[in-house]
């Protein structure tokens, strides 16, 4: 059985990478998506149906019990967020940059520290045909997205063919959805910003040892800056997709573009076998 | 002194494109680019470095194993799967809690600085620019963006500017909240998909939760006009001074292709649109 987890990633924001995860879903049928876009979930739009939720995310956060605390700020001390203040008489507990650690219960001297669990987001679940789809979701106002994308992938752990679609950026949410992939997708757009955020993205996946491919994704809209990086760095371009019209405006309804121009389904699927090569090579 | 943020929950709407027109409309400004792990803004703005400085993201466990005794402990109490079965600690999941170095009995954990990143002040033709980069990989992005607004202040006061026009980075998380907390307000801009409308929603939800007043610009706008309209009778409904509208132009890539801002770049006829909301939003300042 062919066993493969693919990471379609971007430097850049809204170079396509939804795009190109939720038809390639579509192209292979029997596989599973998960969005780890969890800030901004937008799958779900396209495979358009309804979800049902497995669970909410939740977070450790420590509770004080003011009555045993002496104020000593031996907690204020420890927490390397500065989530917590103390004051002679107050104490001052800051929920939007703990990031749970536990430290602070561990280290009270007077045993006034305890832990309860504020829900951060949730994950939720459709199936549709032979495609498992699962999706998180973070909480409006919330900032931590790593604890949610972790969830969600656990979800996919053993299922032998799973696509994630992977925020955009360089940063922790990003370095989490590429983690335990096989190979990664770097969706981009032949533009200055396009090349820019993809040597970006191509540092992380070469340090983290990903192998890995390029999709230029509204190919003949710029200049060749992305092209001739490609072709200098060794780097394989898997697929084109077409600056058209026609594609603009179906992702604008929310439609997967091969459901429409179905000529693509068969080049999305050559893509599928090229990069699966390229992921049993390693990198 | 004001503080503007340009955000779009979906990334490449075109926030940089139109921040870097903005910075050459703002009179007296000081430019902050906060998207720090995919910074563009620079590739329009050019800017000469003058100062750098490093940035310590957050604090790594570092272990010595010749005190290590294989407890366990460390493992057992790390919430973060940054120690493996075999207690070695997992440099990229560890996010310095110091957790470990609290719990191990025999004192082998200490914390370390890293080095998570650079933040600049430079000059551009438009006036002084802070931005950063963050080293690929590394977390704290928030962090570093909170560092970046706090030069950007300084720089601010020192210099009599009375503008901060940030261009904000995608998404509704960490990095985002940070870059909006306490500023004068958020511009938004969309684009008429569903997946921007819905993202619109979502980092309209977050500025609302931070008390932060917004405005919203559609950008390729006729790539669907029915949804175009949708957002405009939104941003009615949610009493959200709608800015105004970009039809979808070639001149945004060549503008960029050639290191221009779209006010710079000749002839173009996006160029008078801009320069109305610019006008529309200072009124909204002004107010």
């Amino acid at each position: 059985m062919i066993t493969m987890k693919i990471a379609v990633a971007s430097g850049k924001g809204g170079t396509g990478k939804t795009t190109v995860a939720v038809n390639l879903a579509l192209s292979l049928k029997k596989c599973t998506l998960v969005d780890c876009d969890v800030e901004e979930p937008n799958c779900a739009i396209f495979l358009n149906t309804d979800m049902q939720k497995l669970e909410d995310v939740r977070l450790p956060v420590p509770v004080f019990d003011l009555d045993r605390c002496t104020y000593c700020g031996k907690c204020a001390d420890f927490c390397m967020y500065n989530a917590i203040a103390v004051f002679p008489e107050k104490l001052l507990f800051f929920q939007d940059i703990c990031h749970s650690c536990g430290g602070c219960a561990i280290l009270c001297p007077e045993d006034a520290v305890s832990e309860t669990t504020r829900k951060i987001g949730e994950i939720d679940h459709a199936r549709l045909g032979e495609l498992d789809f699962y999706q998180g979701k973070l909480e409006i106002g919330e900032p931590l997205a790593v604890p949610i994308i972790r969830r969600v992938k656990e979800y996919a752990k053993d299922h032998p063919v799973v696509i994630y679609d992977a925020p955009p950026g360089t940063a922790c949410p990003v370095i989490d959805t590429l983690k335990d992939t096989d190979i990664a997708l770097l969706v981009t757009e032949p533009t200055p910003f396009g090349l820019h955020d993809l040597k970006l993205a191509v540092d992380v996946v070469r340090k983290m040892n990903i192998p890995f491919g390029v999709i230029i994704n509204r190919d003949g809209v710029g200049d060749d800056g992305v092209e001739r990086y490609c072709e200098e760095a060794g780097i394989e371009i898997v697929m084109r997709i077409p600056h058209d019209r026609r594609i603009a405006e179906l992702y604008s309804k929310g439609i997967p573009f091969i459901l429409e121009l179905q000529e693509y389904r068969e080049i999305m699927l050559q893509a599928y076998w090229r990069i699966y090569r390229m992921a049993e090579a390693g990198p | 002194m004001m503080e503007i943020t340009v955000i779009s929950g979906k990334g490449g709407t075109g926030k940089t494109t139109l921040a870097a027109a903005f910075a050459s409309l703002a009179q007296n400004a000081v430019l902050a680019d906060c998207d720090v792990d995919a910074a563009d803004l620079h590739l329009i703005l050019d800017p000469h470095v003058e100062e750098r400085r490093d940035f310590l993201g957050l604090k790594l466990a570092i272990k010595d194993e010749d005190k290590c005794n294989d407890c366990g402990r460390c493992l057992e109490h790390c919430r973060f799967s940054a120690i493996n079965e075999d207690f070695e600690i997992i440099r990229d999941s560890c996010e310095g809690c110091a957790v470990c170095q609290l719990v191990c009995p025999e004192d082998a954990i200490s914390m370390i600085d890293r080095l998570s990143g650079e933040a600049f002040i430079s000059s551009t033709r438009f006036g002084p620019m802070v931005h950063a980069s963050l080293i690929a990989g590394e977390e704290a992005s928030g962090k570093l963006v909170a560092m970046v607004r706090e030069m950007a202040r300084k720089v601010a006061k020192n210099g009599e500017k009375d503008l901060i026009l940030i261009d904000g980075p995608p998404g509704i998380g960490c990095p985002v909240i940070a870059a909006i907390s306490g500023v004068s307000m958020v511009l938004v801009v969309t684009e008429p998909t569903l997946s921007g409308m819905h993202d619109l929603e979502r980092v309209l939800g977050v500025a609302e939760h931070f008390g932060i007043p917004s405005a919203v610009i559609v950008n390729k706008a006729d790539i669907n006009e029915d949804n175009t309209n949708k957002i405009r009778t939104y941003c009615s409904e949610r009493d959200v001074p709608f800015l105004g509208q970009l039809p979808y132009h070639d001149s945004a890539t060549e503008s960029m292709i050639k290191g221009q801002t779209l006010i710079e770049h000749a002839d173009n006829p996006l160029a008078p649109i801009i320069k109305d909301m610019w006008n529309k939003m200072e009124e909204i300042l002004s107010e």
